[in-house]
Protein backbone atom coordinates (compact mmCIF):
# COMPACT_ATOMS: atom_id res chain seq x y z
CA UNK A 1 0.00 0.00 0.00
CA UNK A 2 2.71 2.34 -1.14
CA UNK A 3 3.03 4.96 -3.35
CA UNK A 4 5.53 6.96 -4.69
CA UNK A 5 5.09 9.77 -7.32
CA UNK A 6 7.74 11.53 -9.17
CA UNK A 7 7.79 14.67 -11.37
CA UNK A 8 9.82 15.22 -14.22
CA UNK A 9 9.64 18.20 -16.62
CA UNK A 10 10.85 17.76 -19.68
CA UNK A 11 10.65 19.28 -22.87
CA UNK A 12 8.27 21.53 -21.38
CA UNK A 13 6.14 17.60 -21.07
CA UNK A 14 5.78 16.84 -17.25
CA UNK A 15 6.54 13.54 -16.88
CA UNK A 16 4.82 11.72 -13.59
CA UNK A 17 6.44 8.46 -12.74
CA UNK A 18 4.23 6.79 -10.52
CA UNK A 19 5.34 3.91 -8.50
CA UNK A 20 3.63 1.63 -6.02
CA UNK A 21 -0.03 0.66 -5.99
CA UNK A 22 -2.95 3.19 -6.56
CA UNK A 23 -5.76 2.43 -4.54
CA UNK A 24 -8.56 3.93 -2.21
CA UNK A 25 -5.79 4.45 0.57
CA UNK A 26 -3.05 5.84 -2.16
CA UNK A 27 -5.26 7.66 -4.22
CA UNK A 28 -5.46 11.02 -2.29
CA UNK A 29 -1.63 11.28 -2.40
CA UNK A 30 -2.27 10.90 -6.18
CA UNK A 31 -4.79 13.03 -6.24
CA UNK A 32 -3.25 15.85 -4.81
CA UNK A 33 0.67 14.95 -6.60
CA UNK A 34 -1.65 15.74 -9.96
CA UNK A 35 -3.80 18.77 -8.70
CA UNK A 36 -0.22 20.60 -8.18
CA UNK A 37 0.18 21.05 -12.37
CA UNK A 38 -3.71 21.02 -13.38
CA UNK A 39 -4.54 24.39 -13.43
CA UNK A 40 -1.74 25.19 -15.83
CA UNK A 41 -2.80 26.23 -18.82
CA UNK A 42 -1.86 24.00 -22.36
CA UNK A 43 -0.09 21.61 -20.28
CA UNK A 44 1.62 18.22 -21.90
CA UNK A 45 1.38 15.76 -19.39
CA UNK A 46 2.26 12.03 -19.42
CA UNK A 47 1.94 9.09 -16.78
CA UNK A 48 4.16 6.79 -16.40
CA UNK A 49 2.72 3.66 -15.09
CA UNK A 50 5.22 0.90 -16.26
CA UNK A 51 6.00 0.67 -12.05
CA UNK A 52 2.15 0.74 -10.62
CA UNK A 53 1.69 -3.12 -9.23
CA UNK A 54 -1.89 -2.68 -8.74
CA UNK A 55 -4.80 0.11 -9.22
CA UNK A 56 -8.41 -0.33 -8.65
CA UNK A 57 -11.55 1.86 -9.25
CA UNK A 58 -10.52 4.88 -7.28
CA UNK A 59 -7.10 5.17 -8.99
CA UNK A 60 -9.34 5.31 -12.29
CA UNK A 61 -11.20 7.91 -10.52
CA UNK A 62 -8.32 10.27 -10.03
CA UNK A 63 -7.01 9.95 -13.84
CA UNK A 64 -10.32 10.91 -14.82
CA UNK A 65 -10.82 13.61 -12.77
CA UNK A 66 -6.99 14.93 -13.77
CA UNK A 67 -7.78 14.59 -17.50
CA UNK A 68 -11.20 16.78 -17.36
CA UNK A 69 -9.19 19.30 -15.69
CA UNK A 70 -6.23 19.39 -18.11
CA UNK A 71 -8.39 19.05 -20.51
CA UNK A 72 -10.86 22.06 -19.97
CA UNK A 73 -7.21 24.54 -19.71
CA UNK A 74 -6.18 22.98 -23.10
CA UNK A 75 -4.04 20.21 -21.95
CA UNK A 76 -3.42 17.10 -23.07
CA UNK A 77 -2.93 13.58 -20.99
CA UNK A 78 -0.98 10.42 -22.13
CA UNK A 79 -0.48 7.55 -19.80
CA UNK A 80 2.14 5.11 -20.78
CA UNK A 81 4.00 1.97 -19.33
CA UNK A 82 -0.14 0.08 -19.19
CA UNK A 83 0.16 -3.55 -18.60
CA UNK A 84 -2.66 -6.15 -20.06
CA UNK A 85 -4.75 -5.93 -16.57
CA UNK A 86 -4.62 -2.16 -16.14
CA UNK A 87 -5.44 -1.47 -20.40
CA UNK A 88 -8.48 -3.80 -20.08
CA UNK A 89 -9.43 -1.48 -17.23
CA UNK A 90 -9.27 1.64 -19.91
CA UNK A 91 -10.70 -0.60 -22.77
CA UNK A 92 -14.08 -1.39 -20.26
CA UNK A 93 -14.21 1.77 -18.98
CA UNK A 94 -14.36 3.46 -22.48
CA UNK A 95 -11.46 6.08 -21.46
CA UNK A 96 -8.76 4.44 -23.83
CA UNK A 97 -10.50 6.42 -26.39
CA UNK A 98 -10.79 9.48 -24.88
CA UNK A 99 -7.29 9.39 -23.36
CA UNK A 100 -4.31 8.58 -24.81
CA UNK A 101 -3.38 5.19 -23.66
CA UNK A 102 0.58 3.35 -24.49
CA UNK A 103 0.59 -0.05 -23.57
CA UNK A 104 4.26 -0.87 -22.13
CA UNK A 105 7.39 -1.79 -24.59
CA UNK A 106 4.94 -1.02 -27.24
CA UNK A 107 6.38 -0.21 -30.64
CA UNK A 108 3.62 1.99 -31.97
CA UNK A 109 3.48 5.70 -30.90
CA UNK A 110 0.18 5.51 -30.14
CA UNK A 111 -1.42 2.57 -29.11
CA UNK A 112 -5.37 3.93 -28.45
CA UNK A 113 -8.00 1.51 -29.21
CA UNK B 1 11.69 23.28 50.72
CA UNK B 2 15.11 22.66 48.93
CA UNK B 3 15.79 23.89 45.79
CA UNK B 4 15.84 20.05 44.36
CA UNK B 5 12.67 19.34 46.03
CA UNK B 6 11.06 22.14 44.55
CA UNK B 7 11.90 21.13 41.24
CA UNK B 8 11.08 17.77 41.43
CA UNK B 9 7.36 19.03 42.35
CA UNK B 10 7.36 21.51 39.56
CA UNK B 11 8.40 18.94 37.12
CA UNK B 12 5.74 16.87 38.49
CA UNK B 13 2.95 19.45 38.14
CA UNK B 14 3.94 20.18 34.56
CA UNK B 15 3.87 16.25 34.01
CA UNK B 16 0.37 15.81 35.49
CA UNK B 17 -0.96 19.02 33.51
CA UNK B 18 0.28 17.73 30.65
CA UNK B 19 -1.07 14.32 31.05
CA UNK B 20 -4.41 15.93 32.44
CA UNK B 21 -4.74 17.70 29.07
CA UNK B 22 -4.57 14.52 27.16
CA UNK B 23 -6.73 12.37 28.50
CA UNK B 24 -9.20 15.23 27.93
CA UNK B 25 -8.49 15.17 24.18
CA UNK B 26 -9.12 11.22 24.20
CA UNK B 27 -12.60 11.52 26.12
CA UNK B 28 -13.13 14.84 23.16
CA UNK B 29 -11.85 12.63 20.42
CA UNK B 30 -13.67 9.61 21.99
CA UNK B 31 -16.98 11.20 22.08
CA UNK B 32 -16.49 12.58 18.15
CA UNK B 33 -15.65 9.60 17.10
CA UNK B 34 -19.54 8.50 18.53
CA UNK B 35 -21.46 11.25 17.42
CA UNK B 36 -19.47 10.26 13.42
CA UNK B 37 -20.52 6.74 14.02
CA UNK B 38 -24.41 7.67 14.69
CA UNK B 39 -24.61 10.22 11.63
CA UNK B 40 -23.14 7.09 9.66
CA UNK B 41 -25.71 4.77 11.29
CA UNK B 42 -28.48 7.64 10.12
CA UNK B 43 -27.00 8.04 6.47
CA UNK B 44 -27.29 4.36 6.05
CA UNK B 45 -30.87 4.05 7.17
CA UNK B 46 -31.63 6.80 4.73
CA UNK B 47 -29.58 5.25 1.72
CA UNK B 48 -31.66 1.87 2.68
CA UNK B 49 -34.56 4.04 2.00
CA UNK B 50 -34.13 6.06 -0.85
CA UNK B 51 -32.89 3.40 -2.60
CA UNK B 52 -35.12 0.63 -2.42
CA UNK B 53 -35.93 -1.12 -5.10
CA UNK B 54 -38.93 -4.00 -5.91
CA UNK B 55 -37.35 -7.34 -7.75
CA UNK B 56 -40.09 -7.38 -11.14
CA UNK B 57 -42.19 -10.59 -10.55
CA UNK B 58 -42.42 -12.02 -14.19
CA UNK B 59 -43.15 -15.57 -14.31
CA UNK B 60 -40.92 -16.17 -16.77
CA UNK B 61 -38.43 -14.97 -15.78
CA UNK B 62 -36.39 -15.71 -12.62
CA UNK B 63 -34.49 -12.73 -11.05
CA UNK B 64 -31.97 -12.91 -8.43
CA UNK B 65 -29.21 -10.75 -6.90
CA UNK B 66 -26.98 -10.06 -3.93
CA UNK B 67 -25.63 -7.03 -3.04
CA UNK B 68 -23.04 -6.60 -0.32
CA UNK B 69 -21.37 -3.54 0.77
CA UNK B 70 -17.57 -3.64 1.77
CA UNK B 71 -17.80 -1.13 4.87
CA UNK B 72 -21.34 0.45 5.89
CA UNK B 73 -22.21 2.40 2.83
CA UNK B 74 -22.65 0.58 -0.10
CA UNK B 75 -21.03 2.18 -3.32
CA UNK B 76 -22.63 -0.30 -5.86
CA UNK B 77 -26.64 0.24 -6.59
CA UNK B 78 -29.45 -1.97 -8.41
CA UNK B 79 -32.43 -0.35 -9.42
CA UNK B 80 -35.12 -2.57 -11.33
CA UNK B 81 -37.35 -0.50 -13.41
CA UNK B 82 -40.81 -2.16 -14.35
CA UNK B 83 -43.50 -0.06 -15.71
CA UNK B 84 -45.92 -2.81 -17.47
CA UNK B 85 -46.36 -6.33 -17.51
CA UNK B 86 -44.29 -7.52 -20.20
CA UNK B 87 -40.69 -5.58 -19.95
CA UNK B 88 -38.43 -5.65 -16.56
CA UNK B 89 -35.27 -3.33 -16.79
CA UNK B 90 -32.37 -3.55 -14.70
CA UNK B 91 -29.59 -0.76 -13.26
CA UNK B 92 -26.59 -2.30 -11.91
CA UNK B 93 -23.98 1.03 -10.88
CA UNK B 94 -20.77 1.15 -9.47
CA UNK B 95 -19.83 4.46 -8.04
CA UNK B 96 -16.39 4.85 -7.78
CA UNK B 97 -15.94 6.93 -4.47
CA UNK B 98 -17.34 6.06 -1.45
CA UNK B 99 -19.22 6.96 1.63
CA UNK B 100 -22.05 9.49 1.61
CA UNK B 101 -21.29 11.36 -1.28
CA UNK B 102 -21.56 7.96 -3.47
CA UNK B 103 -24.88 7.59 -2.11
CA UNK B 104 -26.19 10.95 -2.62
CA UNK B 105 -25.41 11.12 -6.24
CA UNK B 106 -27.01 7.49 -6.32
CA UNK B 107 -30.23 8.60 -5.21
CA UNK B 108 -29.95 11.50 -7.94
CA UNK B 109 -29.80 8.93 -10.40
CA UNK B 110 -32.61 7.10 -9.16
CA UNK B 111 -34.98 9.68 -9.01
CA UNK B 112 -33.56 10.82 -12.42
CA UNK B 113 -34.41 7.23 -14.08
CA UNK B 114 -37.59 7.54 -12.07
CA UNK B 115 -38.93 9.57 -14.47
CA UNK B 116 -38.06 8.06 -17.10
CA UNK B 117 -41.33 5.90 -16.36
CA UNK B 118 -43.98 6.26 -19.62
CA UNK B 119 -41.13 7.39 -21.73
CA UNK B 120 -38.62 5.47 -24.01
CA UNK B 121 -36.84 3.34 -21.77
CA UNK B 122 -34.72 1.59 -23.92
CA UNK B 123 -30.61 1.05 -22.84
CA UNK B 124 -28.73 3.36 -24.61
CA UNK B 125 -31.55 5.98 -23.77
CA UNK B 126 -31.89 5.59 -20.46
CA UNK B 127 -27.39 5.51 -20.00
CA UNK B 128 -28.01 9.04 -22.28
CA UNK B 129 -30.19 10.97 -19.57
CA UNK B 130 -28.18 9.46 -16.69
CA UNK B 131 -25.00 10.50 -18.21
CA UNK B 132 -26.33 14.28 -18.69
CA UNK B 133 -27.58 13.89 -15.26
CA UNK B 134 -24.32 12.83 -13.75
CA UNK B 135 -22.26 15.10 -15.55
CA UNK B 136 -24.18 17.94 -14.81
CA UNK B 137 -24.59 17.58 -11.10
CA UNK B 138 -21.93 15.84 -9.62
CA UNK B 139 -19.39 16.69 -8.03
CA UNK B 140 -16.10 16.38 -10.93
CA UNK B 141 -14.14 13.56 -9.26
CA UNK B 142 -16.94 11.10 -9.26
CA UNK B 143 -17.52 8.75 -11.83
CA UNK B 144 -20.24 5.93 -12.04
CA UNK B 145 -20.23 2.71 -14.36
CA UNK B 146 -23.50 1.32 -15.09
CA UNK B 147 -24.56 -1.52 -16.83
CA UNK B 148 -28.39 -1.30 -17.99
CA UNK B 149 -30.82 -4.55 -19.54
CA UNK B 150 -34.25 -4.99 -20.74
CA UNK B 151 -35.77 -8.14 -20.81
CA UNK B 152 -39.24 -8.16 -22.91
CA UNK B 153 -41.06 -10.96 -22.82
CA UNK B 154 -42.97 -10.45 -25.75
CA UNK B 155 -39.97 -11.73 -28.08
CA UNK B 156 -37.92 -12.91 -25.14
CA UNK B 157 -35.13 -10.77 -26.18
CA UNK B 158 -32.70 -8.96 -23.35
CA UNK B 159 -31.09 -5.47 -24.93
CA UNK B 160 -28.25 -3.71 -23.22
CA UNK B 161 -25.86 -0.92 -22.87
CA UNK B 162 -22.91 -0.03 -20.82
CA UNK B 163 -21.17 3.14 -19.84
CA UNK B 164 -18.04 1.74 -18.75
CA UNK B 165 -18.75 -0.81 -17.05
CA UNK B 166 -17.79 -4.70 -16.34
CA UNK B 167 -19.42 -7.16 -19.27
CA UNK B 168 -22.12 -9.33 -18.06
CA UNK B 169 -22.01 -12.55 -18.80
CA UNK B 170 -24.57 -14.85 -21.05
CA UNK B 171 -25.21 -18.66 -20.54
CA UNK B 172 -26.78 -20.53 -23.33
CA UNK B 173 -27.82 -23.42 -22.15
CA UNK B 174 -27.79 -25.34 -25.52
CA UNK B 175 -24.10 -24.64 -25.63
CA UNK B 176 -23.25 -24.83 -22.21
CA UNK B 177 -20.86 -22.22 -23.45
CA UNK B 178 -20.01 -18.36 -21.83
CA UNK B 179 -20.14 -15.13 -23.92
CA UNK B 180 -19.16 -11.94 -22.14
CA UNK B 181 -21.83 -9.15 -23.38
CA UNK B 182 -19.94 -6.26 -24.55
CA UNK B 183 -20.92 -2.41 -25.78
CA UNK B 184 -19.38 0.69 -26.25
CA UNK B 185 -20.21 3.37 -23.64
CA UNK B 186 -17.76 5.59 -21.57
CA UNK B 187 -18.27 6.00 -17.76
CA UNK B 188 -21.24 8.30 -16.75
CA UNK B 189 -19.94 11.64 -16.15
CA UNK B 190 -17.06 12.44 -17.92
CA UNK B 191 -18.49 13.71 -21.22
CA UNK B 192 -21.99 15.50 -21.64
CA UNK B 193 -22.04 13.83 -25.28
CA UNK B 194 -22.29 10.08 -24.96
CA UNK B 195 -23.44 7.79 -28.10
CA UNK B 196 -24.12 4.51 -26.37
CA UNK B 197 -24.03 1.41 -28.47
CA UNK B 198 -27.30 -0.88 -28.05
CA UNK B 199 -26.91 -4.63 -28.16
CA UNK B 200 -29.62 -7.29 -27.77
CA UNK B 201 -29.65 -11.42 -27.13
CA UNK B 202 -32.67 -13.83 -27.59
CA UNK B 203 -32.97 -15.70 -23.96
CA UNK B 204 -33.94 -19.55 -24.41
CA UNK B 205 -35.15 -21.47 -21.65
CA UNK B 206 -32.64 -22.43 -18.96
CA UNK B 207 -30.29 -19.59 -20.48
CA UNK B 208 -29.02 -16.90 -17.67
CA UNK B 209 -27.30 -13.52 -17.51
CA UNK B 210 -25.07 -12.47 -15.20
CA UNK B 211 -24.47 -8.88 -14.16
CA UNK B 212 -21.91 -7.90 -12.06
CA UNK B 213 -19.65 -5.15 -10.66
CA UNK B 214 -15.89 -5.19 -10.01
CA UNK B 215 -16.37 -6.27 -6.44
CA UNK B 216 -17.36 -9.61 -7.66
CA UNK B 217 -14.61 -9.85 -10.75
CA UNK B 218 -11.80 -8.34 -9.13
CA UNK B 219 -11.58 -10.21 -6.20
CA UNK B 220 -8.02 -10.34 -4.72
CA UNK B 221 -7.09 -13.92 -2.89
CA UNK B 222 -3.64 -14.58 -1.40
CA UNK B 223 -1.99 -15.66 -4.70
CA UNK B 224 -2.90 -13.06 -7.14
CA UNK B 225 -6.17 -11.97 -8.77
CA UNK B 226 -8.99 -14.89 -9.58
CA UNK B 227 -9.15 -15.88 -13.35
CA UNK B 228 -12.22 -15.13 -14.77
CA UNK B 229 -12.68 -18.74 -15.64
CA UNK B 230 -13.16 -19.00 -11.48
CA UNK B 231 -16.80 -17.20 -11.92
CA UNK B 232 -17.47 -19.12 -15.36
CA UNK B 233 -16.84 -22.68 -13.44
CA UNK B 234 -18.75 -21.24 -10.29
CA UNK B 235 -21.81 -20.33 -12.52
CA UNK B 236 -21.36 -23.46 -14.55
CA UNK B 237 -21.56 -25.50 -11.25
CA UNK B 238 -25.27 -24.21 -10.57
CA UNK B 239 -26.74 -23.38 -13.97
CA UNK B 240 -29.65 -25.46 -13.24
CA UNK B 241 -30.55 -23.94 -9.96
CA UNK B 242 -32.76 -20.50 -9.00
CA UNK B 243 -31.44 -17.31 -10.13
CA UNK B 244 -31.49 -16.36 -6.58
CA UNK B 245 -29.81 -19.38 -5.87
CA UNK B 246 -27.10 -19.17 -8.17
CA UNK B 247 -26.31 -15.33 -7.19
CA UNK B 248 -26.16 -16.93 -3.48
CA UNK B 249 -23.62 -19.55 -4.37
CA UNK B 250 -21.41 -17.24 -6.41
CA UNK B 251 -21.45 -14.23 -3.25
CA UNK B 252 -20.40 -17.45 -1.05
CA UNK B 253 -17.72 -18.75 -2.46
CA UNK B 254 -15.79 -15.35 -3.65
CA UNK B 255 -16.39 -14.12 -0.22
CA UNK B 256 -14.50 -17.35 1.13
CA UNK B 257 -11.45 -16.89 -1.10
CA UNK B 258 -11.22 -13.72 0.78
CA UNK B 259 -11.86 -15.17 3.97
CA UNK B 260 -15.36 -12.73 4.13
CA UNK B 261 -13.26 -9.94 4.12
CA UNK B 262 -14.55 -8.02 0.84
CA UNK B 263 -12.36 -4.86 -0.24
CA UNK B 264 -14.65 -3.67 -3.10
CA UNK B 265 -18.85 -4.01 -2.74
CA UNK B 266 -19.99 -6.97 -4.01
CA UNK B 267 -23.10 -7.03 -6.40
CA UNK B 268 -24.41 -9.68 -8.75
CA UNK B 269 -27.78 -9.89 -10.43
CA UNK B 270 -28.98 -13.23 -12.24
CA UNK B 271 -31.70 -12.98 -15.12
CA UNK B 272 -33.05 -16.18 -15.70
CA UNK B 273 -35.15 -17.91 -18.23
CA UNK B 274 -37.20 -20.30 -17.60
CA UNK B 275 -39.61 -22.61 -18.59
CA UNK B 276 -43.38 -20.92 -18.80
CA UNK B 277 -44.81 -21.66 -15.70
CA UNK B 278 -48.56 -22.59 -15.69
Amino acid sequence: MNLQVDLVEENSVQRFKIVGEIDAFTAPKLKECLASVENVGNMQAELDLSEVGYMDSTGLGVFVGFYKAVKANGGHVKIVGVNNRLKRLFVITGLAEVMDIVMEESRDEDATV
Amino acid sequence: MSGKLRHSFDFLIEMMIHYGLALREHQSLIQKQEEIQIEMNVAAKVQATLLKTRKPDFKELDIGFVTEPAKQMSGDYIYFLNDNSYEAGVAVADVIGKGIPAALCMSMIKFGMDGLQNENTSPRNVLDIVNRIVEKSVDDSMFISMFYGKYDARDSSFSYATAGHEPALLYKAATGEFTELHAKGLLLGVHPNVVYEEKSVILEEGDFIAMMTDGVTEVRTDTGFIDDQVIKMILAEVKDESAQKIADTVYQRLAYLQNFHLRDDFTIVIFKKENDKV
